[in-house]
Order: structure tokens, then C-alpha cells, then sequence
């Protein structure tokens, strides 16, 4: 997917004015984060099992080269096949080739937010394949034509009325008079169509919320059960997952998942978790008759070795895009690449390049609610500022901010002048402001002042404030101490 | 190739050798121990009812839970429910013996079937391989006797769950799994099931029956 991650203010101009979009948006305070506090408060272990999950997390990646061999061997031993890709490239390739060696023409695909990150779909469609999204919120944006815009519910941007107008559009062999007015209507419309094709397929492909060294066993956690169907039908059974979804063990596994459906969805567990180890048993009368794992690196090892590292034990759970107030207000398609919100903002600058998505971590308050709901206790914020002082370094913030910094930076060294200056300031504006004690409008602030007034400070700074309070309380105690 | 430069550069990241015994032991020291975080309270506590917590989890997901005493109960309790749910009579199984014992011959004109699902089923029925109470999660092992598709296939999914088979967390289901099958044995799949299929891709609103079965009912019974 070509990235739009530095077009992220026009990107977000055009979401802020896009009505249906505010609208879907409008949902997700009363939605997932309530769902979620619901959840969390259910479960007394929950703060504690957000250390635990960290160290786990922590553990892998210190082990990570140990834990994907005994993985490897594991899959292996259980007559699985694993294909190690370095590049996104490479695991199209790889994917391709076994789809063509199994003589395959159409394909089903669970949800996967890693064969977005390669492109997955556009290079198997070019080899004049069939793929098809079985993922409700992914079907639906496959059939328009879009990518997710939330890494746990897709098409979490659009209204009802989007998705029936879609499907009268898609499904033309359908009565046209036909009922689509209830969401169930629309889902049942969906299950009829995709049934046909989870039962023609000849491959299926799944992504995986973990890899388990322990045992070789990948796992996906759903609850549609479209991921079920799309591996249990087909021949072929191919996962693709990358390098740091690797956990030493079931134990471990389980921890994690304690913490995933209930930052995701809220759910104490979804409805499915399915373990894969291998292809059928002899026995064994359904299932697919081969397993492969593609193993993607595509930049995660630099990642490991680099001041980034934390930002790889996210397990994709999605709550600190929930919870942003930049994400709440403008949607995932404005961060303009695969992930958004303040995991995009952290991972999409060392996955693009701090060129093309630098400007994503520009689009945060640092208000710190993505770190306080984060499962993982990854520091987005503090990443997020390093991002931005790798862009200021490379010289690629936009050359008004750097001067307005440089500026800022030059007084503020000489902490008297600035004092000086800015109390000279204070009082200008107060009088500037008269009797209204706001402006309507300002000088390079005309961003701020089309939406909402500027109140005008009051006249005093906060250090000539903090100067008089201390010396009211000293005299206080002065005046309470003597006898 | 890819392989050699991913496990090289992951290694010089982590500044680690391919000789390094101590983080090799680190590693066998955890594949070992299988190291456990601890319980929820709410089935750790003592004395916790380990069957209500499970019914009343499984519950709030929205599956339907019957408890039933006696095994000849089932083909009873299985006809009640399709009969109220207005589904065809009859549903397919695997080959698990303690299923091939259940006797629906009191049932008038119903329909048992064995193998792994087709697409026209109604009905799938399996074996619990255990029940998790702390999420009211139900452990299926795929196989001849209980085939994986029957619980994705049909519109009605029906699994038994023996009683003394309810345990209190995940981890002890995967501990048991290792005592019965041998250290690490894991089948082709191993579904942890809490709920029927939904989704909430339309307008974030909860629809059951996504593509999954759109009706679960868990029968907690005595041992079969
Ligand atoms: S960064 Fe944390 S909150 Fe965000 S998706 Fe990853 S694990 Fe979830």
C-alpha cells in the first residue's frame, strides 16, 4: 500500500469535515473504552497481569533467536513447513510460489494486518488469483476498494447505510427488493456469499496472534469463526506472521490472552481461540493436508537492536487507538499506512521511514492515555517524542516549526530574559484582548481562532503567580510558628 | 539463506552468540518449568464452584447452558433444545465412542449422522475435551472423534462438557492435555470455544451467527 502518513494533515482536514465518518467515530467512547473499563474492572488481576505480560514480552524478545529455532523445529516436527522472508517481497514470493505449486486458484483469507503490511492481496490478484476476505469488516472493505482503518475492527469508519448501499452494489444476483435494514440482515447476506467460497477454496491464509516455541502451534483469536473456516477447508493452510510473534510457551500464551480480548473488545475471551500445530493427523478426517509458516522479518530485527525495541511486544489489541483523542477524531485512515493510531505513530516511521511517517507522531497530545491502557506497558508517548527528535535531527520538520523552535530556544537559554519577556507579553495580550478577555483572531494562530476564541491570559505569568503564592504561604508559617 | 541473515541479525541486535549457554539454558529452563502467572481469584479463591462460575461465564457470552445429571438425559435435552430453537431433528458426530452411545432412538425421526460436517448439516455435536471455568471456555481437540469442521459448519453447535472436566484455569487445561496425551502433544486443533460466532463489523453492533454457528449450547453432564 503506497503510504499517505506524510499528507497527515490534509489527511486529517479532509476526516474532520467527512460526516459519515465522524459519526461511526462517534461510537467508540461508549463502545470498546467502555467496554474495555468494563472488562478490566471484572478482573481484580488485571494491573498486575499487565506486568507479567510485559516481562513475558520482554523475555521473548531477549531470547528471540532461541525461541523462533525451537518454533521452526516444532512446526517442523509436527510436518509443517516454515519459510523464513526478510522483506515483504519475499514472503509475497514465497506465498505465491506455494499457492502455484498446489495448483491453487481461489483463496480465502482471515483477518491479517501483516499481509497488509506486505501486500498480500495486490500480489497474488496480479498471478490471477481469486482472494477473498472472509473477515466481515475486511470483506466489506475489499469490496470497496479500502484498507482497515483499525487494526481490530477494520471498517470501523463506516455507518450501516455505507454497507447496504456496498452490498446492493455488490451482490447484484440478489433480489433487489430484498430487506437489508437490520445489521443482521446484512450479516446473514455476507454468510450466504462467503459460504461458497470457504467451500471452494483451495488455500486459506491466516495471520497469527501468537507462535507458540513450546509446542509450534500458531494461534488466531476471532469470533466470527471465519479464521476456522478459512483453515480447516482448503488443502493448504498457510500462516503468516512475524518474527516477534513468537512466546515461549501455552502458559505463557495464556497470560497474553487474558489481556488481549479484554483491552480489545472487552470480551473476557472471544469466541474463538484456535490453536494449528501441523497439517491433518493420518487419521484425522478434515483439516488441511498441508501447514507452511512464513516467518516476516521486514525491519523487525533492526527494531529489536535499536532504542525502538519496546514498541515489539505490542500484541495489536488496539485500545490505544481507542483511546486517543487524535484517533477519536479523525479515524485511521488519516495516519495514511497499514497501523494507526500511537502504535502507528511509534512502529510506521522505523517500518516507511521517518520521512514518510515521521509526521505521525507529530499527531499526538502526549496526553499519555495510549501508554495508561496499553497491555503491554509500551511508553508511546515517549517513543513518539523520539521520533520527533530523529525528524528535528534529520532536519525534516517543517522549516516554520524549526524556526518558531529556534526562536523559542534562543530566549528561553537566558531564563531572566525570558521571564522578562514573557510577562511583557502577558500584559500586551491582556490589553490587547479588552474587555472581551479573549481574541477572535491572531497572527499565525488563525488554525486555532476559525474553530473557538482564544481566552487571553490574565496578566500575570505562572512563575510571578507561583512567586506570590510561595511567599503568602511562607508568612503563613512564619505567622502559625510564632509562638 | 533468509534464514541464516533473520537469526544473524536478530542475534547481533540482541549482541548474542550462538554459543551462549547461559541464555540457552535460560530457555530450557522456561520450555521446562512452564512457569505459571496466578490464577484469577474468581476461580482460585477457596471453595470457588467451579461449574457455576464456568455457567455463568459461558452465559454472559451468550451461549446456552443446560446441566443434565444423568447421560441418558442428553438425547432428550438435545431434541428439547432444536425443537425450541425450531431446527430439524438430527445432528452428525465423530466418531467418539462415548457419543456413538447415545441412545436417540426415544426421539421420533431423528436424524444422527457420523464423519466430519458437510455444508447442508444442521446440526454439529462434540466432546469437550475440557471446560475452563474462569472464562467459561470449552477445550475441543480435533480428530476422528470429535472432526474440527463440525463446530464451524452447522448453524447449531451442541457440546458436552463432563462435569469433573471443568477446571479453573487455561493452564490446567493444557497441564491435563500433556498428562493424557504426552508432554507438548498437540493436535492438528485445539479449539478453546466461549461463545457462538458474532461480530460487530456493522455499525459496532453485536450480531450471533457471523459465519460460525449462530447457536451454542454447552450440556454440562456427569461423566459419560
Ligand atoms: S501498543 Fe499496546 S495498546 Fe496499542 S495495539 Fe499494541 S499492545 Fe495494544
Amino acid at each position: 500500500m503506497q503510504p499517505t502518513s506524510h499528507d497527515f494533515k490534509s489527511n486529517a482536514r479532509t476526516a474532520l469535515a467527512d460526516h459519515q465518518l465522524q459519526q461511526a467515530l462517534s461510537g467508540l467512547p461508549t463502545g470498546l473504552v467502555a467496554q474495555r473499563a468494563a472488562a478490566r474492572d471484572r478482573l481484580p488481576e488485571f494491573e498486575a497481569l499487565r506486568d507479567y505480560g510485559r516481562d513475558i514480552r520482554n523475555h521473548c524478545l531477549d531470547h528471540l533467536d532461541l525461541y523462533l529455532e525451537r518454533y521452526e523445529a516444532q512446526v517442523t516436527a509436527a510436518g509443517g513447513h516454515v519459510h523464513w522472508a526478510e522483506t515483504a517481497e519475499d514472503a509475497c514470493t514465497a506465498i505465491l510460489k506455494i499457492c502455484e505449486s498446489a495448483g491453487a486458484k481461489m483463496v480465502t483469507k482471515g483477518k491479517s494486518m501483516v499481509s497488509e503490511e506486505i501486500g498480500l492481496n495486490a500480489h497474488l490478484q496480479a498471478a490471477g488469483l481469486e482472494v477473498v476476505e472472509t473477515d466481515l469488516g475486511e470483506y466489506i472493505l475489499q469490496i470497496r476498494d479500502e484498507t482497515p482503518s483499525h487494526i481490530i475492527a477494520p471498517a470501523i469508519h463506516l455507518v450501516q447505510d455505507q454497507v447496504e448501499n456496498d452490498f446492493r452494489r455488490q451482490h447484484q444476483q440478489l433480489p433487489k427488493d430484498r430487506r437489508l435494514e437490520e445489521p443482521a440482515e446484512l450479516v446473514d447476506e455476507a454468510r450466504q456469499i462467503l459460504r461458497q467460497k470457504f467451500l471452494s477454496a483451495d488455500v486459506g491464509i491466516t495471520g497469527a496472534n501468537f507462535l507458540i516455541a513450546e509446542t509450534g502451534s500458531s494461534i488466531i483469536v476471532t469470533n466470527e469463526g471465519n479464521g476456522d473456516l478459512t483453515q480447516s477447508l482448503p488443502k493448504l493452510h498457510i500462516v503468516i506472521a512475524a518474527i516477534d510473534k513468537v512466546v515461549p510457551t501455552l502458559n505463557d500464551a495464556s497470560a497474553l490472552l487474558r489481556l488481549l480480548a479484554r483491552s480489545a473488545t472487552g470480551q473476557e475471551f472471544t469466541s474463538y481461540t484456535t490453536f494449528s500445530t501441523g497439517p491433518r493427523r493420518a487419521d484425522d478426517p478434515d483439516g488441511p493436508e498441508a501447514y507452511h509458516v512464513i516467518l516476516l522479518d521486514n525491519g523487525r530485527s533492526e527494531l529489536l537492536g535499536s532504542e525502538f525495541r519496546e514498541v515489539l511486544r505490542c500484541i495489536r489489541c488496539g485500545a490505544c487507538m481507542n483511546h486517543c483523542p487524535v484517533y477519536n477524531a479523525v479515524g485511521g485512515h488519516a495516519y495514511g499506512w497499514v497501523y494507526p493510531g500511537p502504535i502507528g505513530a511509534a512502529l510506521n516511521p522505523a517500518l516507511i521511514g521517518v520521512k514518510e511517517a515521521g509526521a505521525l507522531a507529530n499527531a499526538s497530545t502526549f496526553c499519555g492515555r495510549c501508554e495508561s491502557v496499553c497491555p503491554m506497558r509500551i511508553p508511546l508517548p515517549k517513543l513518539m517524542r523520539r521520533w520527533r527528535e530523529i525528524e528535528f535531527e534529520n532536519g525534516d520538520t517543517p522549516l516554520l516549526t524549526r524556526w518558531a523552535l529556534r526562536g523559542w530556544a534562543s530566549v528561553a537559554l537566558w531564563p531572566s530574559a525570558y521571564h522578562r519577556l514573557s510577562s511583557l507579553m502577558v500584559r500586551a495580550l491582556r490589553l490587547g484582548a479588552g474587555k472581551r478577555g479573549a481574541f477572535t483572531w491572531l497572527p499565525l494562530a488563525s488554525g486555532w481562532t476559525a474553530g473557538r476564541d482564544l481566552p487571553a491570559p490574565q496578566g500575570r505569568t505562572f512563575q510571578q503567580l507561583w512567586a506570590e503564592r510561595q511567599k503568602a504561604a511562607t508568612k503563613k508559617t512564619d505567622a502559625t510558628e510564632t509562638p | 539463506m533468509s534464514r541464516a541473515s533473520i537469526l544473524g541479525k536478530v542475534r547481533s541486535a540482541l549482541n548474542a552468540t550462538t554459543d551462549d549457554t547461559e541464555r540457552q539454558a535460560t530457555v530450557a529452563a522456561r520450555l521446562r518449568d512452564l512457569p505459571r502467572v496466578t490464577p484469577p481469584q474468581r476461580v482460585a479463591a477457596p471453595n470457588t464452584d467451579l461449574v457455576a462460575c464456568f455457567v455463568g461465564e459461558l452465559e454472559r457470552q451468550l451461549a446456552t447452558v443446560k446441566e443434565v445429571g444423568d447421560p441418558s438425559e442428553i438425547p432428550p435435552a438435545i431434541a428439547e433444545y432444536l425443537r425450541a430453537q425450531n431446527q430439524p431433528l438430527g445432528l452428525r458426530h465423530g466418531s467418539d465412542p462415548r457419543l456413538a452411545d447415545l441412545d436417540f432412538s426415544a426421539v421420533p425421526n431423528f436424524e444422527v449422522k457420523t464423519g466430519p460436517a458437510l455444508p447442508d448439516d444442521s446440526c454439529g455435536l462434540s466432546y469437550a475435551f475440557a471446560g475452563v471455568a474462569e472464562t467459561g471456555t470449552m477445550a475441543l481437540l480435533s480428530g476422528p472423534e470429535n472432526p474440527v469442521t463440525l463446530g464451524f459448519l452447522p448453524d447449531t453447535h451442541i457440546i458436552i462438557v463432563p462435569r469433573d472436566r471443568i477446571l479453573a484455569t487455561y493452564e490446567d487445561a493444557f497441564s491435563l492435555l500433556s498428562k493424557e496425551k504426552g508432554a507438548g502433544a498437540m493436535p492438528r486443533t485445539l479449539n478453546l470455544i466461549s461463545g457462538p460466532s458474532r461480530t460487530a463489523d456493522i455499525g459496532g453492533r453485536i450480531v450471533i451467527g457471523a459465519h460460525g454457528p449462530r447457536r451454542l449450547l454447552a450440556l454440562v453432564t456427569a461423566q459419560l
